[in-house]
């Protein structure tokens, strides 16, 4: 069995009045097929509203379906008595940072985490520092949360959940509030953890540059999956992901035009270095 | 018209252990009608730089004239201020705290003296120009996804139409389409109605895509103050602060390394798209542009 399956997926987001009378129903799931191989790196695409962090909430039993069947960990996430163990192995970081900070003390806000699921205190305080050693954040161990920036906020947050060494990390947009350096940062901390310890990494993102190291890329469109393939496969179609509000990395962008106008180099680059081949062959 | 800041400093936390200095000695001179990017690490001060354009902060030391007032000076209506200078928060939670949405972009215009009828005109008119389908107005802020929210909270701003508009990472959290609808639609602010604006974003690829000038914010000082083409010329020591060139600069630096003659400077993609196939058609005759 794969590490997450869903199927036919479907949450409605029901408004009641005072006298429990449905008011409005908003369908931000409708039929979802997921399916994540134990150790695989998939990312999640999609405009604004089309049901990403929806989704990512009911991967560890936020919300809970309205119908359709989803397998976490082979377990159900209907049954209550497994709520616990997917907590457990799906650690999530939270699109807005302030949402998921609790201690008054950076280093106490990352030891929370393993800290509640039983780790020995030893333990837990190296985990501690190696996660803020690897989102580069150890000099401000001592320092409130609250007082930091906001990127250095979200680096604090995925320091949090890396401590927890779960089998598998949601991550809802980590790295929309970084410089440059710290998304490199965090997406190769996340790459290692993926490719070294065999951590399974669900990453949403609105980068397209960062999907390219993903095994596989799903794009949502109100609320249902419409494209999934390799990065390669998805992003060599440009015109279908223009029309789901999406683009692709730049320099794909570029190599796109240049073909138009007639310049012969391949589809489907992704990279810089590709790209500097394809227009050397040329010269 | 003008907004300049004489050497102002900003300490944090001041007098205790982690006291920490965000804004050293700064001195800027912002003209009416520029469109401003500004950039730099995690942490370097650009959020606590335009958090002072508005007065929300304090200055620890140092001067902030708007329009020749000091706005420090204690009959200087910072109140008024706050209308003329409209910031968007980093954070669209920090800014939306209405029951609905509507109501939190009829805020900011009555709050300037709008009367309640222009006010609504005036949300309806923001709502609809940064792209939020009509069915979120009259919803809780709290239950709109995170691109929606930042789309209502730059609303409530442009609602109160602002003489200068300060944007703190505006972008984040939008889909690619919303992030160039809502780029473009600052631009037309400041080509239209000459707009001042200040842009601080993480995304190289924007700023130097949108703004005319570009300030670098390195350790709480200005490192660098130039057009795009000029700032990003010293990509190496960007690199140093935690920056980096759009991809495109690379890649035309790598070409010029590996012998193609297209020119070094490209910031934008259409830059990088004229050079390669200027060099191109000079080596295979003509190609369609
Ligand atoms: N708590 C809520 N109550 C009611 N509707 C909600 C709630 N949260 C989200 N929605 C709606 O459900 C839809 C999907 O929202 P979701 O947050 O999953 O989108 P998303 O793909 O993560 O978007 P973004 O890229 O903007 O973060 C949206 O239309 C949103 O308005
Ligand atoms: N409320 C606060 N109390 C104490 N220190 C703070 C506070 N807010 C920010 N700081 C510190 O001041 C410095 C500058 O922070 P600021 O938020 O201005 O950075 P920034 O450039 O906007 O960063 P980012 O790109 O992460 O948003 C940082 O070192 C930060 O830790
Ligand atoms: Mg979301
Ligand atoms: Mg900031």
């Amino acid at each position: 069995m794969n590490f997450i399956e869903a199927r036919k997926l479907v949450h409605e987001y029901i408004r009641r009045d005072e006298d429990d009378n449905v008011e409005s129903i908003l369908t931000a799931l409708d039929g979802v097929d997921l399916d994540v191989k134990e150790g695989e790196f998939v990312a999640i695409l999609g405009h604004n509203g089309s049901g990403k962090s929806t989704l990512a909430k009911h991967l560890n039993v936020l919300l809970k379906a309205s119908s359709g069947t989803l397998w976490v960990n082979g377990k159900d996430t209907k049954d209550e008595s497994s709520l616990w163990d997917i907590r457990q192995s799906a650690g999530m970081v939270f699109q807005n940072p302030d949402n998921q900070i609790i201690a008054s003390v950076v280093e106490e806000d990352v030891a929370f985490g393993p800290e509640n699921i039983g780790v020995p205190t030893s333990e837990i305080w190296k985990r501690v520092e190696r996660s803020l050693k690897s989102v580069g954040m150890i000099q401000y161990r001592e320092h409130s949360p609250n007082r930091l920036s906001g990127g250095q906020k979200q680096r604090v947050a995925i320091a949090g959940v890396m401590a927890m060494e779960p089998k598998c990390i949601v991550l809802d947009e980590p790295t929309a509030m970084l410089d440059p350096n710290g998304r490199r940062e965090v997406l190769d901390a996340v790459g290692q953890l993926n490719k070294e310890k065999g951590v399974t990494i669900i990453l949403i993102t609105h980068y397209m540059e960062e999907v390219i190291r993903a095994d596989r890329v799903y794009v949502m469109d109100n609320g249902k999956v419409v494209m999934h393939g390799t990065p390669r496969a998805i992003f060599s179609q440009v015109d279908a992901l223009k029309s789901y509000r999406l683009d692709v990395p730049q320099i794909t962008l570029l190599a796109y035009e240049l073909r138009k106008a007639g310049v012969p180099v391949p589809e489907g680059i992704l990279t810089r270095q590709e790209l500097v081949e394809a227009l050397c062959r040329l010269f | 018209m003008s907004i300049i800041l004489d050497k102002v400093n900003y300490v944090y936390s001041e007098k205790t252990a982690y006291e920490i200095q965000a804004l050293k000695n700064i001195n800027l001179k912002i003209d009416d009608g520029e469109f401003i990017g500004v950039i730099g690490h995690t942490g370097s001060g650009k959020s606590t730089l335009i958090q002072h354009l508005n007065g929300l902060i304090k200055a620890s030391s140092g001067g902030i004239y708007y329009n020749g007032q000091d706005i420090y000076d204690s009959d200087y209506k910072l109140k008024e201020l706050r209308g003329k200078v409209g910031l968007v928060f980093q954070y669209p939670e920090h800014q939306l705290f209405e029951a609905t949405v509507f109501a939190d972009v009829c805020f900011g215009p009555r709050n300037r003296g709008f009367s309640r009828k222009d006010s609504e005109l005036k949300a309806f008119a923001a709502l609809r120009s940064v792209g939020l389908s009509e069915d979120f107005w009259y919803r809780s802020p709290f239950e709109l996804s995170g691109g929606q929210k930042r789309r209502a909270a730059i609303a409530g701003v442009l609602a109160m139409e602002p003489e200068a508009l300060v944007l703190d990472e505006p972008t984040a959290g939008l889909d690619p389409k919303g992030r160039d609808e809502i780029l473009d639609l600052v631009a037309k602010l400041h080509r239209e109605r000459q707009m001042t604006v200040i842009l601080v974003s993480h995304s190289m690829e924007d700023v130097a895509k949108y703004v005319q000038r570009l300030i670098v914010m390195n350790r709480g000082s200005i490192l660098y103050d130039g057009t795009p083409g000029e700032v990003f010329a010293h990509y190496r020591e960007l690199e140093e602060v935690g920056l980096a060139a759009p991809q495109v600069t690379y890649l035309m630096h790598e070409l010029r390394k590996r012998g193609i003659p297209a020119a070094g400077t490209a910031t934008t993609l259409d830059e990088a798209k004229q050079s390669i196939l200027q060099a191109f058609s000079a080596k295979h005759g003509s190609v369609q542009r």
